[in-house]
């Protein structure tokens, strides 16, 4: 997954100024910056959210330029967002909705029915630490925020990614939940060779989600890139530290 | 026009090919036995009675009514019905020679409808009976013999009248007399076919009760009537569904439907109403529940050019119970003016109203309601909660509810919410590989789901599959 000279604005505001980012399959990259730098709006650009329009550069899945293509076309090459703000569908049973979006992928199909589908969903479920009865619930309907991040995670694992984004995963969620969050996308980045791009403030996501590049932004452009230390360096000392030098 | 950037798979445009349009809007060659000349007169519905061979008393009721009928004025404070022609409707058309229970008996060309409906494979399946009724008459009926061993009757409207005449003649009309409005008096005076259901004290129904109305001629005016009674303790549900072919001018739907549920008793009545777009579906339903009775409608409005229809609950006894669960769907050239009534007629009543409708293409959907709580109706509760989503600017929806509370002691709740279907709604879902019309599809299956999961299996995926067909090409 490949992003040059990346350019986006949202109205008339320019947030995204010339971005430049690759991930690679099996390699985890940690984009960190401070809040409005745009590392959200590299996200929901990444997966073609109308608010979002690109009016420079170019998005390459797999050597395939996506910077045409609607949202569901862009999850049909295996793109996976984990939002920040998961949306509440009202009504729409989560485990049914999940089964649909497992039908709905194409790869690693081994599942034949719903029955079969259910038995392994309350596995994983009960290793996300998810409550089942919200299995039965409206998708994200009523969860509270740390239940919403575990169905995202749990959505990802039916999705079969080759490459997710997580957007602030890490927010809001107590040191277990992390732990375990953190641990199933590596473990599924590792079995399947995903690509992670891994959007957070903090480096402890990272103790458990090693990452093997760390960018960081500011004011819509990357200003650093180095390896995991820096992730360590950036949240002792501070996004503004090269200026401060 | 769609935000989203435009895709036009050849998967679309396969599932747009195979769902086609209203599937049900077929027609068939008219092979009647006897059809009435169009147009209304007292002769005319003497002509129905003399024809049906009825007791003086439903000859008498019939004449009567005509006479309410004609003194009435159009109904004007719902929908607008100014197009319809009363002179230009066929108000009675006899298919066959009667009521039959074998299929193979019912001529070809209406067993081939209801073949193509899928109601004989629905009989096999899922149904504890089934009456079909095609025009005016009911067709073929049939009831599983252990139903019949446990003494419940399920007989054609008119079929009843001749074998139970004293109990039809206790019961009929007494619910909702030709006096209640304009279109229960006309179909007082031309009624022809419906059901008959009794179910003794204590016995339950496990298997639904079906009938199926098929409208298939031009111009053609239905009028049936049904009765149930559900005695002490029992249960019974009772599911209808109605098709019609598409024509360009209009139809007419009147039915009367009366329920008495008497103590301990449960019923409920499921209506699946997909009529096609030329008829004016205007349809009075009530029911009356005794002590700790339990009466729930679950009404279902996807067809019709026009529908007025709001199911009532009368509460007579302490701690009865009504239910109204409503969903309409209202698209291109549909009004669909429906609700609910209930009426709070003893202590400890309670009820609900759930209304849910879905507007789009231009089409206009309202919810119209009524809770009417009686002074000495004491600690009675009452809830109705309706909610509406848009999908375009083009549409419309309205909310019309009324209370009248006579009696302190109650706690009545309203709940009302207008929603559109959210850009971030629709980018969750598309961001998860549906496309938008898939997307759109799950919100609004979402958003009746409350409803949707009360119907039994078979109905719901039916609904859901309706409800995406009505909503083909709404996006983009």
């Amino acid at each position: 997954m490949q992003v040059s000279n990346l350019w986006v604005k949202i109205g008339n505001k320019q947030i995204l100024k010339g971005v430049e980012v690759s991930v690679n399959p099996g390699e985890v990259v940690a984009v960190m910056g401070p809040n409005g730098s745009g590392k959200s709006t590299l996200a929901y650009t990444l997966l073609g959210h109308p608010k979002y329009e690109v009016t420079k550069g170019e998005m390459k899945v797999d050597g395939k330029k996506i910077n045409e293509l609607s949202p569901d076309e862009r999850a049909g090459l295996g793109m996976y967002l984990a939002n920040q703000y998961p949306m509440a569908i009202e009504g729409l049973v989560s485990v049914r909705f999940l089964w649909q979006l497992y039908k709905k992928r194409q790869v690693g199909k081994k599942i034949s029915g719903i029955v079969e589908f259910r038995k392994w969903l309350v596995v994983e479920a009960e290793k996300l630490g998810l409550n089942l009865e919200l299995l039965n619930r409206g998708l994200n309907e009523d969860f509270s925020g740390g239940e919403k991040k575990k169905m995202e995670i749990l959505q990802m694992m039916v999705f079969s990614p080759k490459y997710v984004i997580l957007d602030e995963i890490d927010s809001g969620l107590d040191v277990d939940a992390l732990k375990k969050i953190a641990t199933t996308v590596k473990q599924v980045a590792e079995k399947m060779n995903v690509g992670v791009l891994v959007i957070t403030h903090y480096n402890r996501i990272l103790k458990y989600l090693k990452a093997d590049k760390v960018v960081v932004f500011e004011d819509g452009k990357v200003s650093r890139t180095g390896g995991a230390s820096l992730a360590l360096e950036v949240e002792n000392k501070g996004y503004l530290q090269k200026n401060n030098e | 026009m769609s935000k989203f950037v435009a895709k036009k798979t050849a998967e679309a445009r396969e599932v747009r090919k195979a769902i086609g349009e209203y599937k049900y809007g077929f027609s068939m060659p008219e092979n009647n036995i006897f059809k009435a000349k169009k147009g209304l007169d007292l002769e005319r519905v003497e002509e129905i009675s003399k024809m049906k061979g009825e007791p003086l008393w439903m000859k008498n009721f019939r004449q009567n009514s005509y006479k309410i009928f004609e003194s009435k004025e159009m109904p004007k404070w719902g929908a607008d019905l100014s197009q319809i022609n009363f002179e230009e409707i066929f108000y009675y058309v006899k298919p066959s020679e009667g009521q039959v229970d074998s299929w193979d008996k019912v001529p070809k060309e209406i067993k081939d409808t209801y073949d193509k409906l899928g109601i004989p494979e629905a009989e096999k399946e899922h149904l504890g009976g089934i009456k079909a009724q095609y025009e005016s008459e009911v067709v073929y009926g049939s009831l599983l013999d252990k139903l019949k061993k446990q003494g419940i009757l399920f007989l054609g409207m008119d079929e009843a009248l001749k074998e139970y005449p004293e109990l039809v003649k206790e019961y009929f009309g007494k619910l909702i007399p030709p006096t209640d409005n304009k279109f229960a008096a006309l179909n007082s005076a031309v009624w022809s076919g419906g059901s008959f259901i009794y179910v003794p004290k204590g016995v339950k129904v496990d298997l639904p009760l079906q009938a199926y109305f098929r409208i298939n001629s031009l111009r053609m005016g239905q009028f049936e009537r049904t009765l149930i009674i559900v005695d002490e303790g029992a249960f019974v549900h009772y599911i209808e569904g109605c098709t019609s072919p598409i024509y360009s001018s209009d139809s007419l739907h009147a039915a009367v439907v009366e329920i008495f549920v008497k103590k301990g008793a449960r019923c409920r009545y499921t209506t699946i109403q997909n009529w096609s777009n030329n008829v004016y579906n205007l349809v009075t339903k009530r029911a009356k529940v005794e002590e700790e009775g339990i009466m729930e409608w679950v009404d279902g409005n996807l067809g019709s050019k026009v529908t007025m229809k709001y199911p009532a609950v009368v509460l007579v006894g302490r701690k009865a119970h009504g239910e109204i669960l409503s969903i309409a769907v209202a698209s291109k050239g549909q009004h669909l003016d429906a609700g609910g009534k209930c009426t709070h007629l003893a202590p400890e009543t309670t009820s609900r109203i759930i209304s849910k409708s879905i507007s789009l293409k231009g089409g206009r959907s309202s919810y119209r309601g009524l809770i009417n709580i009686a002074s000495g109706a004491k600690n009675s509760r009452s809830k109705v909660v309706c909610d509406a989503l848009i999908l375009d600017k083009q549409s419309r929806s309205d909310t019309y509810p009324v209370n009248k509370i006579n009696e302190r002691e109650v706690i009545l709740e309203h709940e009302a919410t207008v929603s559109k279907i959210g850009e971030e709604q629709l980018f969750y879902l598309m961001s998860r590989g549906f496309s938008e019309e898939e997307a759109e599809a799950m919100i609004v299956n979402g958003f009746i789901e409350e409803i949707v999961k009360e119907l039994p299996m078979e109905y719901s995926v039916e609904l859901n599959r309706l409800i995406a067909l009505q909503m083909e090409g709404s996006v983009g």
